[in-house]
């Protein structure tokens, strides 16, 4: 029998690599290897589900066992990976050891802890899978007032989600500005006013100190020393890619696990994506970057040739109170914003010297543009 | 009239109301949605999608 592909992490990453493996190969053995319980679910949904009526439990859309059956792969669930022997093919997991054909790794990222002072520091929580996406909805029962660290994508996103369901929310950001990597500075205010608009308060060029309990709810301290009492802290400051089993396992690692347009690791036998991999320098936790990663990556365990290409990919944010979409430029390009502002929406192109457009951002009824501004852009990769 | 739904956020496409905000009109059907048009919820587009007849 052929060595088995095996997968750790079931995430969209992993869980497309198989679907799109299958596509193209029926027969080869699959393992996959996850922490939690292998339930596929829609990893985007989570930062909209209380607007959409759904419960954590609800996003689950298929369970592990369906997921086996429909692909014709094992899941070792409720398994973590301790060790990579790439020497000897294997891992060593808290469940035994797994021989490997060839490895897949696509463990995602962490959420960035930052720390802080006070007896209710540990009870900060932040969201980035469906388990820590229970435990944050059966804490909000009740809750009346949500501290959200970090103004960028995802706590911008929960705010609104909030707002939708009631529920006030404060956002602390250590800039000047809401989506302020991802907005020039008009587009920036305009995106905070229409938010702001809903009920979400902003406090900028500050950041969370100290969080204290006090009987039912906690005391936050900021670092100018002005303090409230809110239900619950969400933190949202951004993700660290998840290097730490393949650094230990002697694999290159920068930002992420570096891997080539082959999404090979520095071990020919050693792939990577998703959220901890950087591919040809880009870290891009995104979801169009993974489905294209993971149609390249299939291609390739299926033994044909391929590389991952790269299109502009612009983001939407799921902000119903602000519609915007992003196609930043890429790191390092030099050019001007030009933001046209009106009553409705924002459009702004990042322009190069040369009168090229590098970058877009498109707020409220501008986003219909997208497909229009999309068709001239240049591919990233 | 069918429905459609995509796998990577659950967005269901019915082609009875179309996706009039992305100037896709009521009673568009399915092959008949723009390969440039994209799920308005998670921004994959229509031809890197795999959508299930539900």
């Amino acid at each position: 029998m052929k060595a088995p592909i095996v997968i750790v992490g079931s995430g969209l990453a992993g869980i497309t690599v198989l679907r799109e493996l299958r596509k193209l190969d029926k027969t080869i053995p699959v393992i996959v290897v996850t922490a939690d319980d292998g339930a596929f679910y829609s990893k985007p949904s989570i930062s909209n589900a209380l607007a959409s009526g759904k419960t954590a439990a609800q996003l689950a859309m298929s369970p592990a066992e369906q997921l086996s059956a429909q692909f014709n792969a094992e899941f070792r669930t409720s398994t973590f990976v301790e060790h990579i022997l790439a020497d000897q093919h294997a891992l060593l997991t808290s469940k035994g050891r797994i021989e490997y054909g060839k490895l897949v790794i696509a463990l995602g990222a962490h959420p960035i802890r930052v720390p802080m002072d006070g007896n209710a520091a540990e009870e900060v929580l932040s969201v980035n899978n469906l388990a820590d996406y229970a435990r944050f909805r059966e804490r909000l029962n009740g809750a009346k007032h949500v501290a959200i660290m970090g103004a960028g994508l995802i706590g911008c996103e929960f705010a609104n989600d909030l707002a939708i369901a009631g529920i006030q929310s404060t956002v602390f950001d250590r800039s000047q500005h809401a989506l302020g990597r991802l907005l020039p500075e008009r587009s920036a205010a305009f995106f905070r006013e229409k938010l702001e608009s809903v009920g979400v308060k902003f406090h900028f060029d500050t950041t969370l100190s100290k969080i204290e309990r006090a009987e039912t709810s906690l005391t936050i301290t900021d670092s100018y020393g002005g303090q409230m009492n809110v239900d619950l802290v969400l933190s949202a400051i951004g993700l660290k890619p998840a290097v730490e089993l393949a650094q230990e396992a002697g694999l290159a690692i920068n930002r992420g696990i570096v891997v080539n347009r082959q999404l090979a690791t520095s071990n020919p036998d050693i792939h990577a994506l998703g959220d901890c991999a950087e591919v040809d320098g880009l870290v891009l936790p995104f979801v169009l970057p993974i489905m294209q990663c993971a149609r390249a990556l299939a291609k390739i365990l299926a033994g044909e040739e391929a590389a991952v290409t790269y299109p502009a990919m612009p983001v939407a944010v799921k902000t119903p109170a602000c519609p915007t979409v992003v196609c930043p430029p890429p790191m390092g390009s030099e050019g001007t914003w030009q933001e046209a502002v009106s009553v409705g929406g924002v459009r702004a192109v990042y322009l190069d010297a040369q009168g090229e457009m590098l970058g877009f951002v498109l707020l409220g009824e501008a986003v219909q543009e997208k497909q229009a501004l999309l068709a001239g852009m240049k591919a990233w990769l | 009239m069918k429905k459609w739904q995509c796998i990577v956020c659950g967005y269901i496409y019915d082609e009875a109301a179309g996706d009039p905000d992305h100037g896709i009109a009521a009673g568009t059907k399915w092959e008949d949605v723009p390969e440039g048009w994209s799920c308005p919820e998670c921004g994959v587009a229509k031809s890197d999608f795999e959508m299930v007849q539900i």
